[in-house]
């Protein structure tokens, strides 16, 4: 194998690629990134057997041929690289090692041999559609924070993505929660979703997802599915995934319908407040206690160990008066995924769930379980 | 208000009235051997409390009929010795020792299996008694503390000396084990004072004598010392304190490091450690050791579900939740394991914690042997964010309401009034914790001295 790259590419596929690989790997061959140089150019891949991300680069090849290197290795010499070098890959003979060459630098590199190299056998996609990069990075932004952690509870550990009926329209739902909060987000469903099985994604595939449309916001992503996996091919970018394998708890029930009270405040002055109150918690998740009367909203902290604040706000509530306490870690979140100017909170009581939609966009809601305070 | 000063009047621990030291050495009113007389009594305030064979008195105090009879707490199937009386202490049987050797000693001894509940319940008594003496009691084990009584007189209306003997007298007729009591000026000597005159001791070490005293005392009794660093000090001939007192300074440190620097304070009586009452605890966390070792889970999880329960009610009568939960494992070759996971939120709950514990707990279960299980919760914080009620799993909530509801029930009935199916009817080494005993120790009203005739001399 003998390729010569702009550094500029190399480093853009690599970058892509190499996040896939963990740091720490028992297995010698899941540290490396396949190189494989063909026709105009060359493949990377890097996968955590879980998930894989193959990325195609223009490139002058040649010699055709394929090996596997240290990725975050090689990642690290090409980000060192002067910009605008042209790289040269070119690897031994007896394949055991693989040189890189820009300008008067040269390394050699270690190499694994391609056949040891793991392929995330991808099997037969039942659905297809695409979708455009702008409403898929949304349906990630609105509910990519409240995706789980705990482990026990792994079915709750990504994003529940689903087809349902809503208002007479197919819709794309995205759903996420950690059992404090559910975050819900919604666009029409591209045409090929019909049908297609509730999947969950997990966390580390939404969270390389959401850095690849970063970039190119505005391409069109192709999705295939199955029960077991995903693929999203974003330009020369495909990224496959296997699913969680667990059932996404009904989440509709957790939606609260009855809740009668309804406070209306502008979105960006809430933020800032709850942000500024927050400052006295010194500890995370610490709550913030919300008093709402007439026309009034009064944010409060009480922290034992430093201190107190407050603050009030206008709010359009008339209701009777309740006194409710969230965390503020969480109220923080919501508030910065609502887009719109208006906030609307739908309120029961001190001990119930509380609904908090975007006054702005129907497509996005949001429950927060309140704390104790 | 207490005013002696006279450091020649001392008092009699038995009838507490002051006494001059007499040539006879006996109390003019009681006749008691027991009069404490020294230089510096009342100008010492740092003192070591100990406990006397502590198992051993409380087994004797709960069974009479032992009272006269060497007596062995330890064994179980592990055959060692936990405590021995004074009286078995007497044949030559020590703590530590091999059952076998204890009775080859003391065949007569009789042997009492450890009921850890039993003493925990009294070291939290005397616990309670030392703290109603000062804020400053730092716990050294279930049956010892430090205690820094300075600036307590006016409170006492007394100075430490007195409100000692009086702590001691106290924990004998309200507990019926009795303590020992060493007064010093600093930790280091107090607790080597404490240990002069068991049982029922009192013993002082002043300034102007600590350096004499401890010039005749072996290397081991410095606090770091150990058998390690003690055989590196014999390598180099150094067995007693006094040998460490003519060194310089320089030499200790070339020689031995940082801990040469405490060589040479210590063996001097210099010891600015200050008493520190460790209330901030950072775990909560129990264990137990089995009779027979075990390895499968059905023998392993009713132990842990037993062990749940005692952490979380520990962690409920101390207000606090925990958000790391640590598995610990001994095996059968005394190798430890430790696994923890944290939690999304702090809990209070021994479902959780037992959940959790489980969760940790099969990985382990390999067909490996253990001997000792723990488990034990840390990252303490307060109750404000504990438990949360959760959107999603609404049997969570449900389960709290049980446990609550347990709780309750176990306040008034007990703790075995009610059992969940992986502990009932199980062995000893799985058995939820006895209901404690809520007696606190009445603070007695200060005794003015000062208002009583002295008597004389």
């Amino acid at each position: 194998m003998r390729v010569v790259l702009e550094r500029s590419n190399l480093l853009k596929a690599l970058n892509h690629v190499h996040r896939v690989v963990e740091r720490r790997n028992t297995i010698p061959i899941l540290s490396n990134v396949l190189l494989e140089a063909k026709g105009g150019g060359v493949d990377m891949k890097a996968t955590d057997l879980d998930l894989e991300i193959t990325e195609a680069t223009l490139a002058r090849v040649d010699q055709p041929g394929a090996t596997t290197v240290p990725a975050h290795l090689l990642y690290d010499i090409v980000r060192k690289l002067p910009d605008g070098a042209e790289v040269m890959l070119k690897l031994d003979e007896d394949g055991n090692a693989m040189t890189v060459v820009a300008g008067r630098s040269s390394f050699r590199l270690q190499c694994l041999p391609q056949s040891d190299f793991p392929e995330l056998s991808a099997g037969s996609f039942s659905h297809s559609f695409s979708i455009d990069g702008p409403s898929l990075k949304g349906l990630i932004d609105k509910t990519q924070f409240a995706i789980s952690t705990e482990e026990t509870r792994y079915y709750l550990n990504g994003i529940f993505f689903h087809a349902i009926e809503s208002d007479g329209k197919l819709k794309l739902r995205a759903v996420a929660t950690d059992g404090h909060r559910l975050a819900r987000a919604e666009v029409e469903a591209p045409s090929g979703a019909e049908g297609m099985p509730g999947i969950i994604i997990p966390r580390k595939t939404v969270g390389e997802l959401q850095k690849l449309l970063d970039g190119d916001a505005e391409q069109t992503v192709g999705v295939e599915l199955s029960e077991t996996k995903i693929r999203f091919t974003i330009g020369g970018i495909v990224l496959t995934s296997k699913l969680i394998d667990g059932t996404f708890p009904d989440y509709q029930r957790v939606i609260p319908t009855q809740n009668d009270k309804q406070l209306v405040i502008d979105r960006q002055s809430f933020a800032q407040a709850v942000d500024r109150v927050s400052t006295i918690s010194s500890e995370r998740g610490r709550a913030v206690k919300l008093s709402i009367n007439d026309g009034q909203l009064v944010l409060a902290v009480n922290n034992p160990d430093s201190g107190s604040a407050t603050e009030e706000l206008a709010a359009d509530y008339s209701a009777e008066p309740i006194e409710i306490g969230f965390n503020a870690r969480y109220l923080l979140d919501v508030a910065g995924q609502l887009s719109g100017s208006e906030a609307r909170f739908m309120l029961a009581d001190a001990g119930s769930p509380t609904l908090i939609h975007d006054q702005s966009d129907d497509q996005a809601l949001y429950v927060l379980m309140p704390m104790r305070v | 208000m207490f005013r002696l000063n006279d450091p020649k009047l001392g008092f009699c621990r038995d009838c507490l009235a002051p006494r001059r030291a007499a040539a006879s050495r006996r109390c003019a009113g009681c006749g008691s051997p027991r009069v404490l007389v020294h230089d510096e009594l009342y100008e010492l305030r740092i003192a070591h409390i100990d406990c006397d064979a502590f198992y051993a008195s409380i087994e004797k105090r709960d069974r009479p009929e032992l009272r006269d009879k060497p007596l062995i707490v330890g064994g179980g199937k592990r055959g060692v010795v936990s405590t021995a009386c004074y009286l078995a202490r007497i044949k030559g049987v020590r703590s530590a020792m091999p059952m076998f050797k204890a009775l080859e000693l003391c065949p007569e001894a009789v042997v009492v299996k450890p009921e850890m509940e039993k003493y925990a319940s009294a070291g939290r008594q005397v616990r309670a008694m030392m703290q109603a003496l000062t804020p400053l009691v730092e716990p050294v084990s279930i049956d010892e503390a430090f205690l820094d009584l300075s600036g307590t007189e006016r409170m006492h209306g007394a100075p430490p000396a007195f409100i000692l003997a009086r702590f001691a007298q106290d924990v004998e007729r309200e507990l019926g084990i009795s303590v020992s009591v060493g007064l010093s000026y600093c930790k280091f000597l107090a607790k080597m004072a404490s240990d002069l005159k068991k049982p029922r001791g009192f013993a002082v070490i002043g300034k102007a004598e600590a350096p004499a005293f401890l010039a005749e005392q072996p290397v081991t009794m410095i606090w770091g010392v150990g058998q390690a660093f003690a055989q590196v000090l014999h390598r180099d001939g150094i067995r007693t304190i006094g040998q460490l007192q003519r060194m310089e300074q320089g030499d200790l440190l070339r020689r031995y490091g940082s801990m040469g620097n405490r060589l040479f304070r210590l063996s001097r009586g210099d010891d600015t450690r200050r008493v520190e009452p460790s209330n901030e605890r950072k775990s909560v966390s129990a264990e137990t050791t089995f009779d027979n070792d075990l390895a499968t889970a059905a023998d392993l999880v009713p132990v842990l579900r037993a062990l749940s329960e005692k952490v979380s009610a520990r962690l409920k009568k101390g207000d606090t939740a925990g958000q790391t939960v640590t598995l610990k494992l001994k095996t059968q070759d005394f190798k430890t394991r430790t696994r923890n996971q944290r939690l999304p939120d702090p809990t209070r709950l021994a479902d959780r914690i037992f959940e959790t514990g489980l969760g940790l707990l099969r990985k382990e279960t390999d067909g490996t042997r253990f001997r000792l299980l723990g488990i034990g919760v840390s990252d303490l914080s307060d109750t404000a964010r504990a438990d949360p009620p959760d959107l999603i799993d609404l049997r969570s909530r449900k389960r709290a309401l049980a446990e609550t509801a347990v709780d309750a029930l176990r306040e008034k009935y007990g703790l075995r009034a009610i059992e969940t199916g992986y502990t009932f009817g199980k062995g000893t080494k799985g058995r939820p914790p006895r209901a404690e005993s809520t007696d606190t120790p009445s603070m007695r009203p200060p005794e003015f001295w000062d208002e009583m005739d002295l008597p004389d001399a």
